[in-house]
């Protein structure tokens, strides 16, 4: 209903209304004698009392427009654009990303066919899918001995389970009516896994990357914070040590927006693939 | 040599059991022949086994005992000479009901060209009515809608054989109706051998050449089969104007209430045809094996 949907619209711009006049408030120099204490102080967080240091949203949109404005700058390595941070850790992602699915796809779909296979490597999965992508950041570092590789690394690893277990789940569960129809066609075992079984499970797979892609967006800004050098994770990492606590926020609502963009280009293709029975 | 298009000998299955429990014997001493050309409907109580027998025609389940002869050859595993539609559609999903009739003659003839292969699916769409239907996609079509596309698929591929399991069984009354007619108009053009499982007695008597009637499993047997003696062309409008239209009724229905069940696991034996039954002509006459036996029709 558009009605429901206009309504929403309202109320979500409320409340950033509401949200953002608070922080305002909040960040707003006390009152009295201090009000000697000249802006530039206060917004250089050199201002004492309770909301020192915190920067108000009008900042935050002041450094965003300076920001924005010149995203791709490169002006040595403590100073560039936050849209060339973005793109080292986008293709870093990606990177990672399109490793596992090399890997993890091929492999799952003949878990998902081989019940043998699914359960002797069953153990495995469970074993390495709990680990957290950091802990592989020592190993990685000292074996590929390379900081942005093992960056990929990382990415990969975390990447790689969610799309194993989906697509061997999205494999095994194909319907049996399909495959049979299949069998009285007497297709090759190439053809019925390439036009039956794959665009049967292709909307769980698909689901798997999904939700794999979330996660290395959540774990790049860790990596990059510990291998730094380039990526917006070592941008907000940087930041932090120039105690520039708006350039932190600007930086986080940017991960947030590029990761809302990953996860919806991943749900658009889906909407694709995906089939109603 | 074998004299019949289809030979079916002593076929029997059983399924192990959990536990310490002997295996379960579902049918059992299955003997029957198709000729080229015939339509044969298959009835039985459910559980009886008919969806096992099917399948095993179909290569998609295997005998436990017994051999399955067609063309002279034994047959074993699926095969494009068999064309099977199931109890549910079994249509893919993603593709159109066009892609689904093309998937499976692109199957059948690998070496024709693209147009070849849609004006031969098209046309069999057009035979069941589905001609401007043929971009949506299965779950845009309408329960009877998605049987036509099954049957179109089925018919599409030329089989030597093509078997059915109550492709009609989740229809309302007059979808099926409507389908049985072009069904019956696709069959006059097409002459298919036809294997079909129904639960329906009037669509038997519509389709059928030979209705086979199966004992209660376990252990079932195929006790009959009833020759339906009524002239083609046949109308399901007219049909029960046939004089013996309720003799021939009254025979399936009687055999469904009481003889399916007093004859569980009693008639029929390693190698004994059922027992040919012309409820018209008020005899039968038991085919091949055995000193022929004169059987009443309706008692
Ligand atoms: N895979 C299986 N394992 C064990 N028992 C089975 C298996 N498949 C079928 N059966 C048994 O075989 C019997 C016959 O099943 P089948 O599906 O052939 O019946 P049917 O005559 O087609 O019934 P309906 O008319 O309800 O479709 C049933 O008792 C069923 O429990
Ligand atoms: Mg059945």
């Amino acid at each position: 209903m558009a009605g429901v949907k206009i309504r929403a619209a309202i109320l979500s711009v409320l409340f950033l209304v509401v949200f953002l006049g608070a922080w305002q408030l909040a960040t707003a120099p006390p009152a009295g004698p201090e009000r000697e204490l000249t802006e530039y102080e206060i917004m250089m967080g050199l201002g004492a009392g309770s909301g020192a240091g915190m920067p108000a949203p009008t900042e935050i949109f002041s450094l965003a427009w300076e920001e924005l404005s010149r995203p791709f700058h490169d002006s040595g390595p403590n100073d560039k654009g936050i849209g060339l941070q973005l793109l080292y850790s986008v293709v870093r992602v990606l990177a990672g990303f399109a490793l596992a699915v090399v890997v993890a796809v091929p492999i799952g779909f003949v878990i998902g066919m081989s019940p043998v296979l699914n359960n002797a490597l069953n153990p495995y999965i469970q074993i390495l899918k709990p680990i957290s992508p950091l802990a592989w950041m020592p190993l990685a570092l000292f074996t590929i001995k390379d900081a942005a590789a093992s960056a990929i690394f990382v990415i990969f690893i975390c990447s790689i389970w969610p799309m194993l277990v989906n697509t061997a789940f999205g494999v095994a569960s194909v319907k049996r009516d399909w495959l049979n129809v299949a069998r009285t066609l007497e297709l090759s075992s190439l053809r019925t896994a390439l036009f039956v079984i794959l665009p049967a499970a292709a909307p769980t797979i698909l689901t798997g990357m999904r939700i794999s892609i979330g996660i290395s967006w959540l774990v790049i800004v860790a990596a990059e914070m510990l291998v730094g050098g380039t990526g917006i994770g070592y941008y907000v990492w940087n930041e932090w040590n120039n105690l520039d606590i708006a350039a932190v926020i600007f930086a986080i609502i940017m991960i947030g927006v590029v990761g809302m963009l990953l996860d919806a280009a991943l749900a658009q293709a889906g909407r694709f693939l995906r089939y109603q029975e | 040599m074998s004299l019949h298009f289809i030979e079916v000998e002593n076929l029997a299955r059983t399924f192990p059991q959990p536990g310490r429990q002997p295996p379960l014997t579902v049918f059992e001493h299955v003997n029957f022949t198709i000729e080229k050309g015939e339509f044969i409907c298959v009835i039985g109580h459910s559980g009886c086994g008919k969806s096992t027998i099917l399948n095993i025609l179909a290569g998609l389940d295997a005998a436990s005992d017994g051999a399955f002869v067609m063309d002279g050859k034994e047959v074993s595993g699926p095969s494009r000479d068999r064309g099977v539609i199931f109890q549910n559609h079994s249509l893919l999903p993603w593709l159109s009901a066009l892609g689904n009739v093309s998937f499976a003659v692109r199957a059948r003839w690998p070496e024709w060209s693209r147009p070849q292969v849609r004006e031969h699916s098209m046309n069999y769409l057009k035979m069941v009515g589905l001609a401007g239907a043929e971009n949506k996609k299965p779950s845009e079509l309408s329960g009877g809608m998605r049987q036509r596309v099954g049957i179109a698929r089925a018919f599409a591929i030329e089989p030597k054989l093509l078997l059915m399991d109550e492709p009609f069984g989740a229809l309302d009354a007059l979808t099926r109706g409507v389908i049985q007619d072009e069904l019956l108009e696709i069959w006059d053009r097409t002459h298919q051998t036809v294997f079909m499982i129904t639960h329906d007695v009037d669509e038997a008597i519509l389709l059928a050449d030979r209705v086979m009637l199966m004992t209660n499993g376990p252990d079932a047997r195929i006790a009959e089969s009833v020759v339906i003696d009524i002239p083609r062309p046949r109308e399901r409008s007219d049909i029960h104007q046939h004089p013996e239209y309720y003799t021939i009724r009254n025979h399936l229905v009687d055999f469904l209430i009481t003889r399916s069940k007093s004859l569980q696991g009693r008639v029929g034996g390693p190698g004994q045809q059922p027992r040919t039954v012309n409820p018209v002509k008020g005899v039968g006459v038991s085919e091949r094996v055995g000193a022929p036996r004169v059987v009443g029709g309706t008692a």
